[in-house]
């Protein structure tokens, strides 16, 4: 592949319909990829993030890496910010968690509540 | 510390970006008893003494990541490259840039091993910053010898911001096919 097939791969891929977040406004994905999150898999839950939101559709996504959150015992951790739901921090994300932090929290607006490690508020936890 | 040569190679990385480089260079040449590497960064930089500093464990300038109090990127590395016998050599000029060269002897018992180069480049790609980085990458078994080049602006030229999933997925595929390609030239040659 060439950065030429790159750059007309990209003005192909424009125009194919997209799917668009309600409010216009981008989704957040923080992933911890310091040594903690490292040696835990966070650079498999980077690439199957990826994957999930490039699977949905979604193309208002960006995708950040930060260092570590301090959460070091449940890591892979991610900060997921969707507009509208609560910005939540994720523990123990591995790569099927990522993928169904994608189509639960992300797609469908439902927290995952079982890998809820910064929680929002009580009450919107589910037991 | 880092389980393997890719891992050691986006800390170092990070801290290119971290001494606010708006140039940084990455060169990876791997044959198959080696790889060699090559950060140079046109950043803050070190005097000597600072330099000195670095390489300790328990010196961090306390600006960069204000709560930490050590500094083990640079420290490890050389541990590393010491225990399993290959080159570690940096040099820095305060205000003009630092240049990190480091060989790893692949056949030896200690050394990590090169781990997933292709996920590295990616994640040197994505720090957020306004950095222009260079990726010169060469590959060379016994009479063959090939290589790719990256820069970190043309991508965004062609891609848009690296921080969008739709970037990343596009900039992710290209750097696997570039590898790739290198491989596969590998097995069909001799």
């Amino acid at each position: 592949m060439t950065l030429e097939d790159l750059r007309k791969l990209r003005e192909s891929k424009k125009s194919e319909i997209e799917k668009r977040n309600s409010e216009g406004k981008d989704v957040e994905i923080i992933i911890g990829m310091g040594t903690c999150g490292i040696a835990a898999g966070a650079k498999e839950s980077l690439d199957s993030f990826i994957d999930a939101v490039d699977k949905h559709g979604l193309s208002n996504v960006t995708v950040k890496q930060t260092g570590c959150m301090g959460l070091c015992y449940v890591e892979p951790t991610v900060e997921v910010k969707v507009p509208g739901m609560p910005d939540t921090i994720y523990g123990k994300v591995d790569a099927a968690v990522a993928a169904q932090i994608v189509e639960d929290h992300i797609v469908n607006k439902a927290l995952v509540n079982n890998h809820i490690f910064d929680k929002p508020a009580a009450d919107i936890i589910k037991e | 510390m880092h389980a393997a040569v890719s891992d050691f190679i986006v800390d170092c990385l990070q801290n290119s970006v971290e001494a606010k480089a708006s140039e940084i260079l990455l060169e990876v040449d791997q044959t198959e008893t080696s790889i060699a590497v090559l950060i140079k960064d046109n950043g803050c930089g070190m005097s000597c003494g600072e330099l000195e500093k670095a390489l300790d464990p328990f010196f961090t300038d306390g600006v960069k990541h204000v709560h930490r109090k050590v500094g083990l990127g640079l420290p490890f590395l050389k541990q590393a490259i010491e225990l399993a016998e290959g080159l570690f050599d940096i040099q820095s000029v305060k205000g003009e840039g630092t240049e990190l060269r480091f060989t790893f002897n692949l056949e030896h018992f200690d050394s990590p091993p090169p781990g997933r180069l292709d996920k590295a480049f990616l994640q040197v790609l994505m720090f957020s910053g306004d950095y222009n980085l260079t990726i010169v990458r060469k590959c060379s078994t016994g009479d063959f010898s090939d290589q790719w080049e990256l820069s970190r602006g043309e991508l965004i030229e062609i891609l848009g911001s690296l921080e969008n999933s739709r970037s990343l997925v596009m900039a992710r595929d290209f750097i696997r096919n570039q590898e790739d390609s290198m491989k596969r030239q590998e097995k069909t040659d001799g």
